[in-house]
């Protein structure tokens, strides 16, 4: 049985009836019109919650970074006021109206842009040995990236709350857990970065300073070495950055400089890199593929594709697979277990790639802090 | 890195929590009154409605308000040394020394005496520590 419309209200006579149903009356209204701004205000209340935490994040970093310069640098004044000018430090990038020739523009700003912050490294340390400036760029490196992240976060937050804008505030709001992951990492590495300890990003580099372990070395690019070896009836030609200290060195340089010195006449590369996981997949997984497992901003991957292109040489790729914050962080035991069984997939990929006789490039990829060779 | 947590509520958010809270009492007081005094069955039914939608919605923002906010500090995490004989592989796992690294040269081995090496440094799942 349907009720007619007017038993739905209060009974005739009933005041309170009819207070309370203007009340909720009301509450529709206003929540009618205010219902965006309600909204806007939760949104910011939430980034104000996460802009707390990066700001925590970013103080602690540059009082990290200023008394590991203190300490490792030993300098003669307080280097506080450098440290906050180098948090400030901007790159800006080469314009790519006509991108034809940008990853060498790119790249000498980079080579720039790297001396330039060892420098200043060394100015504020001068009692700090070559590792250790290199470990202490990262750590600076690392300050300076929360800094960046602590900012962009404030800018849109504040912009958000000047307009009240709904599309303002909710494009931070949405990236928000995505770029706290990132802030996170950014703190993890730091840390590691700090004391010189291993990161999850080294696994590439790892597995290259275990192969040539026991081998002689040679310093072939910047920050590279490189050990020609004997590997199963191969001559092996493995390389990795050059540590103990934190280095990426240049290893696609590399890759191209021994390829010219063969006159191509290389059977096979093999890339081994740290490389982000999908979420369900299990941390120190190894998988293998082809193409060049070289990150960063890609003037490595480059060189090695134009070079691999023109010789017309196979390429492969081991990937350890790890979580972003991970990669970031001090190496965990899933991933150091990893090393051997990369090691395996590399021999396995030799034996059936290539033939005895055959000389072949093996490059361990990532950041070698703490990892020596 | 340690989370803390502390707790942060809008005035604005009371305000609202507690008045749908109010209306949606006054809401079921009314349906009381209406199923037992006036005996009206679809008048008690639509307050009994009203109310219990009021109640859910101050108990969904209630419970929206006690979202914590983790406070990050750096702290050092436990990390681990593990130093290797090269001649009887003894195996020996210690804290982490600042200026330790992989493939470094450590301390002579207690059972052969000699050279050891550092064969990994690697940081100790934490509990609860996501794969």
């Amino acid at each position: 049985m349907v009720p007619a419309v007017s038993q739905l209200g209060p009974a005739q006579g009933d005041i309170w009836g009819w207070i309370f149903q203007l009340a909720w009356l009301m509450l529709f209204v206003f929540f009618m019109f205010y219902g965006n701004k309600i909204q806007v205000w939760n949104m910011l209340r939430e980034v104000e919650g996460s802009l707390y935490r990066l700001r925590l994040m970013r103080d602690e970093a540059r009082k990290i970074a200023i008394s590991t310069l203190k300490e490792i640098g030993k300098p003669q004044g307080d280097p506080t006021p450098r440290v906050d000018q180098f948090l400030e430090y901007v790159t800006l990038l080469p314009v790519d109206l006509d991108p034809s020739g940008i990853v060498w523009k790119l790249e000498h700003l980079l080579d720039i842009r790297d001396i330039r912050f060892k420098d200043e490294v060394k100015l504020m340390a001068p009692g700090a040995d070559e590792t250790q400036v290199n470990n202490l760029e990262n750590t600076l490196e690392a300050a300076m990236g929360l800094n960046l992240v602590y900012k962009v976060v404030r800018h849109f937050y504040m912009l958000g709350k000047k307009t009240m804008s709904l599309y303002v505030i909710m494009q931070v709001q949405m990236a928000l857990p995505l770029i706290m992951q990132e802030a996170k990492a950014l703190a993890e590495a730091l840390r590691a970065f700090t004391y010189g300890q291993p990161i999850g990003d080294g696994a590439g580099a790892l597995v290259a300073a275990k192969l040539m372990l026991g081998h002689e070395k040679s310093r072939i690019a910047k920050d590279v070495v490189m050990a020609k070896m004997p590997f199963e009836g191969r001559t092996a030609y493995v390389l990795k950055a050059e540590g103990p200290g934190g280095n990426v060195g240049k290893p696609g340089e590399a890759i191209k400089q021994i390829i010219e010195e063969n006159d191509g006449k290389i059977a096979s590369i093999i890339a081994i890199d740290a490389a982000v996981k999908l979420e369900g997949e299990k941390p120190g997984e190894v998988a293998e593929g082809v193409g060049v497992a070289i990150g960063g901003p890609g003037i490595e991957h480059f060189k090695v594709d134009e070079t691999v292109l023109k010789h017309k040489i196979p390429v492969h790729a081991v990937i350890i697979k790890e979580s972003i914050g991970d990669a970031y962080a001090i190496l965990r035991k899933e991933v150091v277990d990893a090393v051997d069984i990369a090691i395996e997939r590399i021999k396995r990929l030799v034996l059936e790639r290539t033939k005895e006789g055959d000389s072949i490039i093996i490059a361990g990829i990532g950041n070698t802090i703490g990892i020596g060779q | 890195m340690e989370e803390k947590s502390t707790k942060r509520v809008s005035l604005i958010s009371i305000a609202i929590i507690f008045m749908a809270l109010a209306l949606s009492l006054v809401a079921f007081n009314q349906a009381m009154y209406a199923y037992m005094t006036q005996r009206d069955v679809n008048q008690g039914n639509y307050l009994l409605m009203m109310g219990v939608i009021g109640l859910s919605l101050s108990a969904y923002m209630l419970f929206q308000t006690r979202s914590r906010m983790p406070r990050f500090i750096f702290e050092p995490q436990r990390v681990s040394t593990t130093t290797s004989c090269k001649k009887c592989g003894f195996k020996n796992v210690r804290d982490f020394q600042r200026g330790d690294y992989i493939f470094k040269e450590a301390e002579a081995c207690p059972k052969c005496s000699e050279g050891m090496m550092i064969t990994s440094i690697y940081r100790e799942k934490k509990p609860g520590e996501e794969e």
